[in-house]
C-alpha cells in the first residue's frame, strides 16, 4: 500500500544514497527515460551496488526497467538478483510486451528460485489503454501507472493543469485497477516549482479514483501524501464506526443520524489499515 | 594547559573557560574618541598616508559591508606596498576572497599580524600555510567591538569605505552608487580609532540622515570609486533546490513549530545560506497561515526578511549588514529596518543587545562534535574557510540554537569525535538537525521534554556519528602541524582554540 513513488535516476549517486529519508512510500530506481543511453550501465551498477550495501533501504523498491525490446532488458533484470526489488515497472506496456516480460520473469523465477515477481504497468501510449483492461487483469499485475507525458505526445495535445486531455485515460485506468483490485498509480506532475498546480492535480485525481501518485522530486512529496492520506476527520469516523460495530457486534446500525453497514464497516476498515500503514495515528 | 573545552592552549595565552564566564569580569572601556581638529578633506590615498604619518608596526581596520567588491582594502594594500611599510598589523571585520593584494604583502612581511572575523579565498590560503609571520587572530563579530572599545584592539587608522558622506564629514551606507545598507560593523572604529578616515565616492552637500556620525571623523577621503557594486551583493540570496537541503528545512520548520518558538511576538535569525533561506520560507508559511507576527527578524538582512516585514509578518528588522540589494533598499526606505552596531549585536558587555533577545538562531557547520562543539573556521584538514563571525555571538544569545547540515558533505562526514578547530563551544548548541534525524543536547531536558512524543527522530551525537560512518567508512586521522599561526577568541577575549599551519602533505 502506498500514496506516493519518487522517481530517481539510476545514476544519481546522491540521489541513490539518501533514497530512504524522502517521505515517499516507494522509489522509483529509473533505468530508464531519466538515464541517457551512454549512462546505462552506469546506473545499473550504481542501482544493484547500492541494494547490495545499503542497510535502510526504502520501504518499497520498484525498478524502472528499460523496454523489453531494447538492448539493456537482460542485463537490467540481473538486479533481481539483490532479492530487494518488490515491483519491477514495465514501460511501453501493451499485452506483447507484457506477455514477452512474463516469460523471462517465469524462466527467472524458476531459475534462481524466485517469488513470484509483481509487475506495475505504464500506461502511456494508446494501445495501452485500449488494452488497459486486459492488462490489468494479468496475474503479475498489482498496479497501473498511467504515463501522461507519452501518452499526450502520442495524441499531439497539449498537458494542461485541469488535465481534461488525459479525463479519458485516467478513468480507464482507474477502473481498470478498481475490477482488479489492484492499484491506481497517477501520472507525475512535471512542474516541480507549481505547489498549487501540483496540489490541485493531485485532489483532482484522487477524486477520480486515483490511490496514489508518482513525485519526479522529493519536494513534491507532502502535498502528494498529504491529499492521498486519508483526513484526520475521516479517520475519526473511521475509529468511531469500527468501535461501535465492535461493541454492539451489530452489522447495521446508526451513527450520527447516517445508516452504516456492511460497505461502510469495510470502508472504515480499510481507512484504519491506511492511517496505520501512513503513520498517521 | 587544557581550556574549558579540552584544548590546549598555550600558557601565553588567557584560556576559554565556560560562555558564562564573562560575567565574572568587569567591562573595560577606553574612551571614545574625542577628536578636537577639523574634519580634513583628502583627494588621494597617499595624502591620508603622508597626512596621518601611517608607519610601520601600525594597525589599520577595515570593514567588510562591500564584500567582494571593496576597493577600498585593495587601494590602502597598494599604497603599503608602493611605501614598502612593514610589520603593520591589519584589522579588517571579515577578509574575502577579492582581497588578492593583502597576499603578496603577507608573503613580504609588509603585514604580520591580522585580526578578524572570517576569512576566505587567497588570503586564508596564504595564511593557512603559515605565511603571516604573526598571529592572526579570529574574533566573533561581538567579540571584536568589545576588543576595540576594550582597548585589546587598538586601532591606529580606521579606513572606513562610505558610500555616501556630507561636508560635515557625516556618513551613509543607504545611498550612493556603491550603497551597501548598513555600516554596523564599523561603529566600533568610528568611535574608538586613533584616526577615522571615511572614504567615499560620493560626497553630498548635507545628509538628513546617517549612521557614521562626523564627530568622529578626522578625514574624508574622496576617490573615483570605493567598490564594485556586482561584488558587494552576497552570491548565496538563493532558496537552495537540493532536496536535502530542503529536507533538512523542513524538518526544521517543523521542530520549531512543534517546540511552540513560532508564536506571536517571537524573534529570528538564521544565516545567508540557501538552506537557511528554505528554512525562513518555510515558518514564513507556517506564519501566513496561523495568522502569526513575529516582532523581529535579526543580522545580516536578506530579500527574505525584507519580504516578510513588508507583508507584516514582523514588525522589525535589525540589520547589522545588507545581503542585497533589496535589503539596501528597504533599509533605506522602511522605518522599520533598523541598523544595529556591531556591539549592539553581539557585544556581550553591551546591555540588552539583540542576540540575547532570539528565541531561536539557526546556524551552519562545517564540522560539529560529540560534546556539539562547532566548526565553521577551518576545513578538516586545517585549512582557513571561514570564522565565527556571529556565530558564536547568537549562539550563546539565543533561547534556541540550532545548527543545520547535511550528515555529509562532498563525501566528508560533517559529525567528528572532535572537531578540527572550535569555533562556538558546544554548551551554546541545543540541536543539530541533518537529514537523517536530530540530535539534541542532553543539558537541555526541557527541549526532550518537549519533543518526548513527537514524531520528530531524535538520535544520540554518537548515534548520528555511526549512521555517518556506516556511510562513508572512519575517516583517516589529519596529520597536524606544530606551528601555532593564531587563535580564535571567544567573544570574551578568552581563547577557544588555536589555528595551526597546515600539514606539507595538504598542500598543494
Amino acid at each position: 500500500m502506498f500514496r506516493s513513488l519518487l522517481f530517481i535516476p539510476g545514476n544519481n549517486p546522491s540521489m541513490l544514497q539518501n533514497a530512504d529519508i524522502f517521505m515517499s512510500d516507494g522509489i522509483i530506481f529509473d533505468l530508464e527515460d531519466a538515464v541517457d543511453i551512454n549512462e546505462k550501465d552506469n546506473a545499473r551498477n550504481l542501482v544493484e551496488t547500492y541494494l547490495l550495501t545499503t542497510k535502510d533501504l526504502p520501504k518499497t523498491i520498484v525498478l524502472r526497467i528499460n523496454p523489453v525490446n531494447s538492448l539493456f532488458i537482460e542485463d537490467d533484470l540481473q538486479l533481481l538478483m539483490t532479492r530487494k526489488i518488490d515491483y519491477i515497472l514495465l514501460p511501453k506496456s501493451n499485452m506483447i510486451s507484457l506477455y514477452v516480460l512474463d516469460n523471462t520473469l517465469s524462466f527467472l523465477e524458476r531459475k534462481n528460485n524466485f517469488k513470484k515477481i509483481k509487475l506495475i504497468c505504464l500506461i502511456e501510449e494508446a494501445k495501452a489503454v485500449n488494452e488497459v483492461e486486459e492488462i490489468a487483469k494479468h496475474t503479475r499485475v498489482e498496479g497501473l501507472l498511467l504515463g501522461a507525458e507519452d501518452l499526450t505526445n502520442e495524441l499531439e495535445v497539449e498537458r494542461t493543469t485541469v488535465g481534461n486531455e488525459i479525463m479519458y485515460a485516467r478513468s480507464k485506468v482507474i477502473f481498470a485497477c478498481a475490477a482488479n483490485q489492484i492499484i491506481a498509480i497517477d501520472t507525475p506532475f512535471t512542474d516541480i516549482s507549481d505547489e498549487e498546480g501540483l496540489e490541485y492535480d493531485c485532489s483532482n485525481a484522487k477524486a477520480l479514483g486515483m490511490k496514489a501518485k508518482t513525485a519526479i522530486h522529493p519536494s513534491q512529496l507532502d502535498i502528494i501524501n498529504q491529499v492521498f492520506s486519508p483526513t484526520k476527520k475521516m479517520i475519526k469516523w473511521a475509529q468511531s464506526v469500527v468501535k461501535t460495530y465492535e461493541k454492539t457486534g451489530k452489522g447495521v446500525f446508526q451513527y450520527e443520524n447516517k445508516m452504516i453497514d456492511k460497505p461502510v464497516i469495510e470502508k472504515a476498515k480499510k481507512i484504519i489499515e491506511k492511517a496505520k500503514t501512513f503513520d498517521l495515528l | 594547559m587544557l581550556n574549558g573545552v579540552g584544548r590546549e592552549i598555550p600558557n601565553s595565552l588567557k584560556p576559554f573557560v565556560s560562555s558564562d564566564d564573562y560575567k565574572n569580569n568587569e567591562r573595560r572601556k577606553i574612551s571614545k574618541k574625542n577628536k578636537q581638529s577639523k574634519t580634513v578633506f583628502f583627494s588621494s590615498y597617499d595624502e591620508v598616508f603622508d597626512s596621518f604619518h601611517i608607519d610601520n608596526k601600525q594597525t589599520l581596520s577595515f570593514h567588510h559591508h562591500l564584500r567582494n567588491g571593496d576597493l577600498v582594502i585593495q587601494e590602502v594594500c597598494k599604497v603599503i606596498k608602493q611605501k614598502d611599510l612593514k610589520e603593520l598589523h591589519f584589522a579588517p571585520s571579515s577578509i574575502f576572497p577579492s582581497y588578492t593584494e593583502m597576499v603578496e604583502l603577507i608573503k613580504n612581511k609588509n603585514i604580520t599580524n591580522i585580526h578578524t572575523n572570517y576569512i576566505n579565498g587567497d588570503v586564508a590560503k596564504t595564511i593557512s600555510e603559515g605565511y603571516l609571520e604573526g598571529q592572526l587572530i579570529m574574533n566573533t563579530h561581538g567579540g571584536r567591538a568589545r576588543a576595540i572599545e576594550s582597548g585589546d584592539l587598538s586601532i591606529d587608522v580606521a579606513f572606513i569605505a562610505c558610500p555616501t558622506v556630507d561636508k560635515l564629514a557625516n556618513g551613509s551606507g543607504a545611498i550612493g552608487k556603491n550603497a551597501c545598507g548598513t555600516l554596523g560593523y564599523a561603529i566600533p572604529d568610528l568611535e574608538y580609532a586613533k584616526k577615522v578616515v571615511l572614504v567615499t565616492d560620493n560626497l553630498v552637500e548635507e545628509l538628513d540622515h546617517y549612521q557614521l556620525d562626523g564627530k568622529f571623523v578626522d578625514a574624508v577621503l574622496v576617490v573615483d570609486s570605493i567598490g564594485d557594486a556586482e561584488g558587494i551583493v552576497s552570491g548565496t540570496t538563493q532558496i537552495t533546490k537540493d532536496p536535502i537541503g530542503l529536507k533538512i528545512a523542513k524538518d526544521c520548520s517543523v521542530l520549531l513549530d512543534q517546540l511552540g518558538l513560532i508564536k506571536n511576538g517571537f524573534s529570528m535569525q538564521t544565516g545567508a545560506g540557501k538552506t537557511s533561506l528554505a528554512v525562513v520560507s518555510y515558518v514564513e508559511k507556517i506564519m501566513k497561515e496561523r495568522i502569526i507576527t513575529g516582532e523581529f527578524g535579526s543580522g545580516g538582512i536578506t530579500k527574505a526578511y525584507v519580504d516578510m516585514l513588508e507583508s507584516g509578518l514582523f514588525n522589525k528588522l535589525y540589520d547589522v549588514q545588507c545581503f542585497d540589494l533589496d535589503a539596501v533598499k528597504s533599509f533605506n526606505k522602511n522605518s522599520n529596518h533598523l541598523a544595529m552596531s556591531a556591539s549592539t549585536y553581539g557585544n556581550p558587555f553591551e546591555e540588552d543587545i539583540i542576540a540575547d533577545k532570539l528565541d531561536f538562531v539557526v546556524l551552519g557547520a562545517t564540522e560539529i562534535d560529540l560534546n556539539f562543539n562547532v566548526n565553521v573556521t577551518t576545513d578538516v584538514l586545517g585549512n582557513l574557510i571561514g570564522g565565527s563571525g556571529g556565530h558564536s555571538d547568537i549562539a550563546k544569545g539565543a533561547d534556541v540554537t540550532i545548527v543545520i547540515s547535511p550528515l555529509i558533505k562532498s563525501r566528508i562526514p560533517i559529525i567528528k569525535e572532535n572537531v578540527t578547530t572550535i569555533t562556538t563551544p558546544g554548551e551554546d548548541v541545543d540541536i543539530f538537525i541533518t537529514e537523517r534525524g536530530i540530535a539534541i543536547n542532553p543539558k537541555r531536558k526541557d527541549l526532550l521534554e518537549k519533543l518526548k512524543n513527537s514524531k520528530i527522530n531524535i538520535f544520540s551525537m554518537e548515534e548520528l556519528l555511526e549512521k555517518t560512518h556506516s556511510m562513508t567508512g572512519v575517516p583517516a586521522k589529519i596529520k597536524k602541524d606544530d606551528r601555532i599561526i593564531g587563535h580564535i577568541e571567544y567573544r570574551d577575549g578568552t581563547v577557544i582554540d588555536v589555528l595551526r599551519r597546515v600539514h606539507d602533505d595538504y598542500i598543494r
